[in-house]
């Protein structure tokens, strides 16, 4: 979970270097445009209201995405973890959803539905079979013995909930959360270059890529990256400052 | 009040193997009675079906409806990221800290109050998980060999400390050590006088 220390500055400078050395090489910016063009575009773009619009665009709607499939996967896993033709029923159903190609499911959602919010679905799909596979394990591991025991002295099931099985079931969901996360922001912003709806930023990396504007392209990929950090840092952080409140007991 | 429990021809199988069969037992209320065997011959399972936790395969259980349990397993069957203190209170939210403190020491076990039981010594969690029994409000208290893994001084300072506790309470005391049974003043029966056959 400590991700600490992984990512050094010398590290990130030495691969920058690299870039601006392989784009001085090859001397064309279509190629490959060196680091501090990106910067510029990038400063640029964010003097522009289109860019925040933008930004906002993608980030509600893969946040939305994110956020019903962890509700919905959540859910869907206690119901599992108690009667099993649930489970049963959606095995194959989230195994499918895992299999699929995410082209796949982007192609059949345009035929389907209209691609403004085509990026909510995506990320979804893509979530929720990982929320709900690790929430399930979460459950599975809680220690049955702890279960009687409760069962004996008559626990409400309020607090076995909160301190028996929460604390089994977070850690799976802090990691079901850390891959999700990424991956709901690849996937959406995927949809968003093939659906084009206007005004998201998979929009505007596709039309870089029309014009061949690679300055855009590498910034517009820039802001992906960052977006998808900053989300993923600031969600992973609500979830660890949940535990550490679930362990304090009341 | 009702003031006795009563088991009657109470049977339990595990597929075709006769656990017990056709068992008759009264244990009355306020008494501490002991249950003797050697191990595997059925005692936890009896005491799992008392508990509720288990359902036998013919007979009846009576008196015990709408009972308040407690009990001290087998295994501690503790919450590892919890403390000794929260333990107690994990089952008994009323309890305040001063209290569990006060009781903690009695056994020994006044350094280690805010210590995750995970780090605790085998002898130190089977206190905690004796004192998280004694200290909740319960009706009927099940005793599961209740002393295994502590030492000779420390088992003495605990069975010292388990029948003030219990005196006048209704406990059901299992193990299979005589010395413990007579030490805490219980009335002793052998699991195969009870049951019909085994």
């Amino acid at each position: 979970m400590n991700q600490k220390h992984e990512i050094r500055i010398w590290a990130v400078l030495f691969w920058m270097m690299i870039w601006q050395f392989a784009s001085m090489w090859l001397d064309s910016d279509i190629l490959l445009v060196p680091p501090v063009s990106v910067v510029c575009r990038l400063g640029q773009l964010m003097l522009t209201a289109v860019f925040w619009r933008s930004v906002l665009f993608t980030l509600s709607r893969i946040a939305m995405g994110f956020s019903l499939a962890v509700v919905t996967g959540s859910v869907l896993a206690v119901l599992a973890s108690r009667i099993t033709r649930v489970k049963e029923l959606l095995a194959p159903l989230m195994l499918i959803v895992k299999s699929v190609p995410v082209a796949s499911f982007i192609i059949l959602a345009l035929i389907w539905f209209s691609s403004r919010n085509l990026s909510i679905l995506i990320s979804f799909l893509m979530v929720l079979p990982i929320i709900y596979t690790n929430v399930l394990c979460g459950i599975g591991s809680v220690d049955r013995q702890l279960i009687e025991m409760a069962q004996v002295f008559r626990i409400s099931q309020l607090r076995v909930i909160r301190y028996l099985y929460l604390p089994q079931i977070m850690p799976f969901f802090y990691s079901a959360c850390s891959v999700a996360l990424g991956l709901s922001w690849k996937a959406g912003v995927a949809a968003e270059v093939i659906g084009m709806p206007g005004g998201s930023v998979g929009e505007r990396l596709q039309q870089a890529k029309v014009y061949l504007d690679t300055p855009d392209l590498f910034a517009w990929t820039l802001v992906i990256a960052v977006a998808s950090l900053g989300f993923e840092k600031v969600v992973l952080f609500l979830i660890k400052r949940a535990m550490l409140l679930l362990q304090k007991m009341k | 009040m009702i003031d006795q429990i009563c088991v009657s021809k109470l049977t339990k199988l595990y597929d075709s193997k006769v656990v017990f069969q056709d068992m008759d037992m009264t244990i009355p209320t306020g008494e501490t009675i002991c249950i003797m065997a050697p191990s595997g011959a059925g005692k936890t399972t009896l005491l799992r079906i008392l508990m509720g936790l288990e359902q036998a395969d013919s007979g009846s259980i009576t008196g015990v409806e709408g009972m308040r349990f407690s009990a001290v397993f087998q295994e501690e069957r503790l919450c590892e990221n919890m403390t000794a203190v929260e333990n107690i209170r994990l089952v008994t939210p009323s309890l305040r800290g001063p209290i569990i403190t006060k009781e903690m020491s009695r056994l020994g076990l006044e350094t280690c109050c805010n210590q995750p039981v995970s780090e605790l010594s085998g002898g130190m969690r089977r206190r905690v998980s004796i004192l998280r029994a004694l200290l909740a409000a319960y009706d009927m208290l099940f005793l599961d060999e209740p002393f295994k893994g502590l030492d000779d001084v420390i088992k003495r300072q605990v069975m010292a400390y388990v029948q003030e506790k219990t005196k006048g309470k209704t406990v059901l005391f299992v193990t299979h050590d005589r010395k413990e049974a007579l030490s805490l003043g219980a009335k002793i029966f052998a699991l195969s006088e009870l049951s019909e056959k085994k």
